[in-house]
């Protein structure tokens, strides 16, 4: 194993700073730095706010990974980064910083897409990725339905949302209820104690004549904060965990079931779940449901790495290293749009 | 002792190679001044290869990391501090901030750099070359600072003054970072110089949205 090349990720595309350290398919360190706790007055990630956060903790970061991983920088083979998609300001401190390390290593540097790492990291937890796979992406910055025939070189997009990602409904309906930012986690507890079926939210584009692999949130979004204000208004107390787990199974059942048409549709036998909203227990359970019922082989990386962190993006850098896949051109950016089809650049 | 110096505060990023001594004074071997718009991260790290090959001179050789720490746009800024930081880190190598604008022109003068938002930033420096006063960020009709200005010339008709062309110079960021090359324990931690608040209000569009 120690003949493996050990990479270093780092992700800064929204407010984790996160440094990785993998050899092989083995996770070494996975530290992570968050400003979360500054947005929840905001409601919302602050770009401004996050890149100067990225800046403070990247070299404390990297030390505590190294550290974790019994390494020293001195060790490290080659270097990855998030080059895309995320926030501008934000990407631009990763992609500086692991540029700045590659050189003064004289290692090599691999750019690569957020969204491909975030199945790679899959890997370090379950082994080799099956190829095809398809991929089914939610956080609060994304919500993409991928097919996967070589997540070194080539990856497709099948469909995204048109307007929210996931996350952002979670965390817009979490304020209109008066739990905490980031939502998810708030939502999946009070959740717990309700009634998925008190009240039939609507299911965003899953009509006959819709996008088949599409997702829209914002009409859910909207329909939770009416019902809930219509109920403010008649002065009658808000079931939380009634509203919270009916929301909650609009979302996982329209993932769910677009996911498994796409392996369906694509004959593909394995389906691959990531990002924050993948940590959502209901979202897991109705996948592995529904996957079963198919006879689709599930994979779901542990809660820890399904958020954003360093590892994944290591992960991905591992693969790209051992396929053999030629490093960045020294004049890398930060393309805050990066398309799915660039798994590396 | 060899120093790298870099600076994004303006959108001319800066790379340069100087040798330091605190008799000797400062001897700039190479240096890069690249035009670089919004693509700092795409084009240092490729400057700084190039001031390297220009001297002969590699990575294992630099004693010591100087970086301006602004004033200038955030995004740009960061990308020259987080590279010394970073560079400084990985080669163990001491790491000191300057205020960028200490490197613009030299002797009694006011420096002025484009802070957008039609405002300058600013610094004020007497005969010795010392910072008197500054930096600040102010719109030119209301800097009231005296001449001769030196720094960024599309500010003149504003300033109701001439202003002389002048940029972050390598020469300038080692002069400006004596004290600390003299001294590297006295280089305080490399905190850029905002002065401005990142933009942020609370949202109010969900009450938008269940109100119409
Ligand atoms: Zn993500």
């Amino acid at each position: 194993m120690a003949d493996q090349p050990l990479v270093i990720g780092f992700e800064t595309s929204c407010d984790e700073t996160g440094v990785g350290l993998v050899r092989g398919h083995t996770l070494l360190a996975d530290a992570l730095a968050t400003s979360v706790a500054e947005y929840e007055r905001f409601g919302g990630v602050v770009p401004e706010i996050a890149s100067r956060a990225h800046l403070e903790a990247m070299v404390p970061t990297v030390h505590r990974a190294l550290a974790d991983a019994g390494a020293t920088v001195d060790d490290v083979d080659a270097v990855a980064v998030t080059s895309g998609p995320g926030l501008t300001g934000a990407l631009l401190v990763g992609v500086a910083a692991a540029k700045a390390y590659a050189l003064a290593l004289g290692v090599p540097l691999h750019g690569v897409n957020h969204l491909a790492a975030h199945v790679a990291v899959d890997e370090l937890e379950h082994g080799p990725l099956a190829e095809p796979s398809i991929a089914l992406l939610v956080s609060g910055g994304h919500s993409s339905l991928l097919l996967v025939p070589d997540l070194s070189r080539q990856v497709e997009s099948l469909g995204r949302t048109v307007d929210d990602a996931a996350g952002e409904a979670f965390d817009k309906v979490a304020r209109v209820l008066g739990l905490p930012f980031p939502g998810g986690p708030p939502i999946d507890k009070a959740a717990r104690e309700g009634d998925p079926a008190a009240i039939p939210f609507p299911r965003g584009l899953t009509g006959p004549r819709d996008a088949p692999f599409d997702f829209s949130f914002s009409g859910l979004k909207t329909a939770v904060a009416r019902w809930v204000e219509a109920r403010e208004r008649s002065g009658e107390p808000v079931p939380v965990a009634d509203v919270a787990a009916s929301f909650q199974e609009a979302v996982a059942d329209v993932l769910t079931a677009k996911a498994v048409r796409a392996c369906r549709d694509r004959g593909v036998g394995h389906l691959v779940l990531g990002g924050g909203v993948a940590a959502n227990s209901r979202l897991r359970a109705l996948a592995e449901e529904r996957c079963a019922a198919a006879g689709i082989v599930l994979r779901v990386p542990s809660p820890r790495l399904c958020t954003d962190n360093g590892a994944m993006v290591a992960a991905l850098g591992s693969r790209l290293v051992a396929s053999g896949v030629a490093p960045s051109e020294p004049d890398l950016g930060a393309d805050s749009s990066l398309p799915i089809e660039v798994v590396t650049r | 002792m060899l120093v790298l110096a870099l600076d994004t505060a303006t959108p001319t990023l800066v790379a340069g190679l100087g040798r330091w001594s605190a008799d000797a004074g400062i001897e700039v071997l190479a240096e890069r001044a690249v035009p670089s718009g919004n693509r700092h991260a795409e084009l240092l790290t490729p400057a700084i290869r190039g001031v390297l090959a220009d001297a002969g001179l590699g990575m294992t050789d630099l004693d010591a990391v100087v970086t301006g720490l602004g004033p200038g746009p955030f995004t740009g800024l960061r990308v020259g501090v987080v590279t010394a930081l970073t560079l400084a880190d990985a080669r163990r190598l001491p790491v000191v901030g300057v205020c960028s604008l200490d490197a613009v022109g030299s002797g009694a003068r006011t420096v002025v750099t484009d802070a957008r938002r039609k405002e300058v930033y600013w610094a004020t420096y007497g005969d010795d070359g010392r910072r008197t006063e500054g930096p600040g960020v102010v719109r030119p009709e209301e800097l009231g600072r005296p001449g001769p200005f030196v720094g960024d010339r599309a500010f003149a008709e504003r300033l109701a003054s001439p202003v002389t062309a002048a940029d972050v110079t390598t020469a300038g960021l080692l002069r400006a970072a004596s004290p600390q090359l003299a001294d590297p324990s006295s280089a305080g931690p490399l905190v850029p110089l905002y002065l401005r608040r990142p933009d942020a209000t609370p949202p109010t569009a969900i009450k938008a949205v269940t109100r119409a």
